[in-house]
């Protein structure tokens, strides 16, 4: 054998296993423009399908006149309410148990919202005939202020017309959906009461929009003669848009085939079930052809799922020392017009218990009411695991805020309240147990490696200088120590539409030696087709460039639950691994087989099992793989293969401490990141090229919302921030240089020890920027601010605290 | 609506079609020729994920009529493979540095690079981002793109010069 005269290191090495920077084998399709992405599919006859939206917020639909559109050459149908309710389709279930309008049935409740569904032969006439639909609206007054939705008298759900009793229980108002709480009441507010100071904040998380590059599109095709129907679709949840699809439509689960292409971004934004996808089956269904949907970038701000929109009132209690002792939240959640979360079910507010943060906070209490207005459904975690961005940014703020009450230094009130290394396993006020941090070490490497001290002595001599008139800018220091919670989750307290959330891998070993392996999650980007090969690769020691992974196919993929909250690595992750072990323990078998000796009597090593004491006897996993096809061996079934639906036991807790370096223009509220330190813990590196990408990105997306983008609304309920003009995505210009760091804190319960990143660098990189902000202002008396920080609202600062002479 | 008859060169091959006057350079390439690396992503010439060379210059194609460009010399990402199918400088660059993710961007991100890289053989980081800031990611902050546009110039300026814009595709030795 050539590789005897490997050392073990150099037999690892050449695995490109768990650890390695191993370059993304999906780059040589995407860098030629061989991707396959949704709108890339052509099948024949393909019709094209199109929307006409409503341009009122909140209005009656009188009349829908179709006839101009369909005498028009080339339409082959425009569908409404009507056409869709002997179908039961008018309406469909939401993730978060209320159900939504399809078609406009009667009215329309956001700006944009589907009223009828055009299909033509291509997608010019498509368009065409979207403007001779004619609609007449009779305009109803509207709400766009949840504070002001839970006093008015205007009803939005007259379908829910005295339903005193929600989803999650009691509605207290014709326009409110929920009430949410955790933790311990009246032991907060008597810790409040007693306390030696109390800080106290409203704390505003805007409404955004996760904004892929890609859209959100499909196509269905429906097989009159095997009653087959194929939906193609930028899907984060294959799985369950089957299941879903299934439920709404009748048809048989194992006849619908769901596919998810190449998705070109999805950061939350294709987790849920849009109308245009069912249009577009009941389209397929009727027309007989293939029928594809496509939205434009205006559709997609407009109306397929935002993120956020959560106004968070605060108050933290502290000993005059700063060791904090309480907190209080109450969150009042714009959930527009119908209530779209994509949340695990028991969850209508996510994992926002999270919300004390990377602190020991022995006492705690969130409420938070969700409420109906006239904006575009949704509420998905954009970029992060379901709320916690909002937490982290809320308890971030708090932490801030707190350190101007009580005249602290904010890196020091941080340290004094950590929950210590030891504390791990820890159980929280609002009921999590976090597997595993050493927040302190992360802490002290991240305050050295930007030089704090000195970093505080040059903006104590900046405010000097901008006093004496010398200088027109100051200097923030934005810091964070954020914990996320990923990995949704444990079936017995985490489902979607009754589905647990576990996920899966299926791996089958060839004779020769290589592999193929399905997963039940599906890649956006994250490099699922590199990085899982690598956690094969360790775990059986073939080279994982001989491993061929696969997802989105529900024909082919074991059942899962998708890609987001940065489940992925937390839960599909921990079912490739376990999969693999499967294999390797029967590999055990067949190899003493082979040798001759007892199953106990040979040891893994690498990528092979060899005796024990007898190091040159030995079969590789390559060996094993032909001898599973070719051997009769007695007690064991041929083949080499196995599958793994991994129910997760806990969540897992990333953390990290970011720390931004801001230069503030106050003449003209510009702004310019001077430095960007993130030191993530993710537990177990997989890939750490992958991992730094992830980084890089994830803050770039926490700039754009910290400091720009934001999707708003005038009185009117028109969408002010409806294309890329209006609606920030920072470019390379804007964009700055970061420098990535890492400590290593592996989950104790996961099989490989990973913990996720891919979100950490949103949810820490907000508050970062937006601390940053408030610290260059905060010698001036600022305590709080709503996000975005663009120049406007930053040069208003400075305007209010009387900056500009 | 009647059509007109149009007739381009795409990536080297003469090309023929009939498109309606309003129909954009980006449905024609994706439609009409299935050259689908260009990717449309906002309609409005903002993000770049529609961009292709035409005629020496980057241009959006999805706010292009194909009838604005009879007659043009286009190149997309597709153009910009060597011969062999392997990948071209830039193209194995952005994947040596991790310069992609969801991979939507990327065909418009390199088109658009190759051009920079022809106005300026060797930009400074600066000059990269000045140049690219008509293009937008989503995933990858940038960061690794301005890194392999970088490293992409140094290899070009290290090869022979050849005098001609097939530069761009000479191949690269085995970055491992």
């Amino acid at each position: 054998m050539n590789d005897q005269t490997l050392t073990p290191e150099e037999r690892a090495a050449n695995l490109k296993g768990m650890g390695c920077a191993r370059k993304r084998v999906e780059d040589v399709r995407f860098t030629q423009g061989k991707g396959n992405y949704v709108d890339d599919i052509k099948l024949d006859g393909m019709l094209f399908g199109d929307f006409v939206r409503s341009p009122y917020a909140h209005a009656r639909v009188v009349s829908v006149n179709k006839e101009a559109a369909l005498a028009l050459p080339g339409v082959v149908a425009v569908l409404t309410a009507e056409d869709l309710a002997p179908l039961g389709l008018h309406w469909m279930p939401t993730l978060a148990g209320d159900k939504q309008m399809v078609l406009a049935d009667g009215k329309v409740l956001f700006q944009g919202q589907e009223v009828a569904y055009v299909v033509a032969e291509d997608r010019y006439i498509a368009a065409d005939a979207v403007e001779l639909v004619e609609v007449e609206y009779e305009e109803l007054p509207v709400l766009t202020d949840p504070f002001e939705a839970l006093k008015s008298d205007v009803v939005l759900r007259e379908d829910l017309e005295g339903q005193t009793e929600g989803a999650h229980g009691p509605r207290k108002h014709h326009n409110h959906i929920f009430t949410w709480e955790q933790g311990d009441k009246d032991a907060t507010e008597a810790v409040l009461a007693e306390a030696d100071v109390v800080a106290e904040e409203m704390v505003y998380y805007h409404r955004t929009h996760p904004c892929p590059l890609e859209t959100c599109g499909c196509v269905a095709s429906m097989d009159k003669v095997t009653g087959k129907l194929t939906l193609y679709g930028t899907f984060q949840a294959p799985h369950a848009i089957r299941t879903v699809v299934s439920l709404i439509s009748g048809i048989a689960e194992h006849n619908i085939r769901v596919i998810s292409p190449d998705i070109g971004g999805g950061f939350g934004n294709k987790v849920g079930a849009y109308a245009g996808y069912v249009c577009s089956v009941v389209a397929s269904i009727v027309t007989g052809k293939p029928v594809k949907w496509v939205e434009d970038r205006m559709e997609n701000l407009m109306t397929t799922a935002f993120a956020r929109d959560y106004w968070m009132q605060g108050k933290i209690a502290a000993t005059k020392d700063g060791k904090i002792t309480g907190l209080w939240c109450h969150t009042t959640a714009d959930h527009g017009g119908f209530d779209a979360c994509a949340d695990p079910t028991k969850f209508p507010a996510g994992f926002m218990n999270i919300c004390t943060g990377s602190y020991d906070i022995p006492t705690a209490y969130l409420a938070v009411d969700g409420v109906y207005t006239n904006k575009a459904p949704g509420g998905v975690a954009y970029r992060c695991s379901f709320r916690v961005t909002e937490a982290a940014y809320f308890i971030e703020r708090m932490i801030e805020v707190l350190a101007i009450k009580l005249n602290m230094d904010a890196a020091e009130l941080r340290r004094i309240n950590f929950i210590k290394a030891d504390q791990f396993p820890y159980q929280s006020a609002l009921g999590w147990e976090y597997d595993s941090g050493d927040y302190h070490t992360a802490w002290d490497k991240a305050l050295k490696a930007v030089d704090y001290e000195g970093l505080r002595a040059e903006q104590a001599q900046r405010i000097e200088d901008f006093k004496a008139g010398k200088t027109r800018k100051l200097l923030g220091i934005g810091l964070t120590h954020f914990t996320e919670i990923v990995g949704a989750g444990p079936v017995k307290n985490c489902d979607i539409l009754g589905l647990g959330m576990f996920d899966s891998c299926e791996i089958r070993i060839h004779p020769t030696g290589s592999a193929i392996a399905r997963l039940g999650t599906i890649s956006q980007g994250q490099g699922h087709a590199t990085t899982f090969a690598q956690i094969i690769a360790s775990e059986i020691g073939l080279p994982a460039d001989d491993i061929t992974l696969e997802e989105g196919d529900t024909d082919t993929a074991p059942y899962g639950l998708g890609t987001y909250g940065s489940r992925s690595t937390p839960v599909a992750g921990a079912a490739t691994a376990m999969a693999a072990r499967k294999i390797r323990a029967k590999a055990q078998m067949i190899a003493a087989y082979l040798l001759e000796v007892h199953d106990d009597d040979v040891e893994w090593d690498v990528d092979r099992f060899a005796v024990k004491g007898a190091p040159e006897r030995f079969k590789t996993m390559k060996d094993i793989a032909f001898a599973a096809y070719n051997q009769a061996i007695p007690g064991l079934e041929p083949g080499l293969e196995a599958v793994s639906y991994y129910d997760p036991p806990n969540m897992t807790y990333p953390f990290g401490a970011y720390i931004c370096v801001m230069e503030i223009d106050v003449d003209t509220g510009e702004w310019e990141v001077r430095q960007f330190y993130a030191l993530d813990d993710c537990g177990t590196r997989i890939n750490p090229m992958i991992i730094e990408g992830q980084v890089h990105g994830g803050v770039t997306e926490a700039l754009a919302i910290a400091m720009g983008q934001e999707i708003a609304y005038d009185d009117m309920g028109n969408v002010k921030t409806g294309t890329l003009m209006d609606f920030f995505l920072p470019t390379a210009w804007e964009t700055p240089n970061y420098t990535t760091d890492h400590t290593v804190t592996p989950s104790p319960h996961h099989p490989i020890g990973a913990k996720g990143v891919g979100e950490s660098p949103n949810v820490g990189g907000v508050p970062a920027f937006s601390n940053a902000v408030h610290d260059a202002f905060k010698p001036f008396g600022l305590v709080q601010s709503h996000m975005p920080h663009d120049h406007w609202r930053i040069w208003k600062i400075a305007s209010g605290l009387g900056m500009h002479g | 609506m009647s059509k007109m008859h149009v007739k381009l060169t795409v990536n080297g091959k003469e090309v023929e079609g009939l498109a309606e006057p309003r129909t954009l350079l980006i449905h024609f390439l994706r439609e009409d020729l299935k050259i689908t690396g260009p990717h449309i992503g906002c309609e409005t010439s903002h993000c770049g994920a529609c961009t292709v060379d035409i005629d020496g210059k980057s241009v959006k194609s999805c706010t292009t009529f194909v009838a604005q460009v009879n007659g043009a010399d286009i190149t997309t990402v597709e153009g910009l493979a060597n011969d062999d199918g392997s990948l071209g400088v830039l193209q194995e660059m952005f994947r040596e540095h991790h310069g992609l993710q969801c991979g939507f961007c990327t065909p418009g991100m390199i088109t658009r690079a190759h051009r920079l890289l022809q106005e300026n053989p060797n930009p400074t980081e600066e000059e990269i981002r000045f140049g690219m800031a008509g293009n937008l990611c989503r995933c990858t902050g940038y960061q690794n793109i301005v890194k392999a546009i970088s490293a992409s110039a140094d290899i070009l300026n290290a090869q022979e010069p050849s005098g001609s814009e097939a530069v761009g595709q000479t191949k690269v030795e085995a970055a491992e």
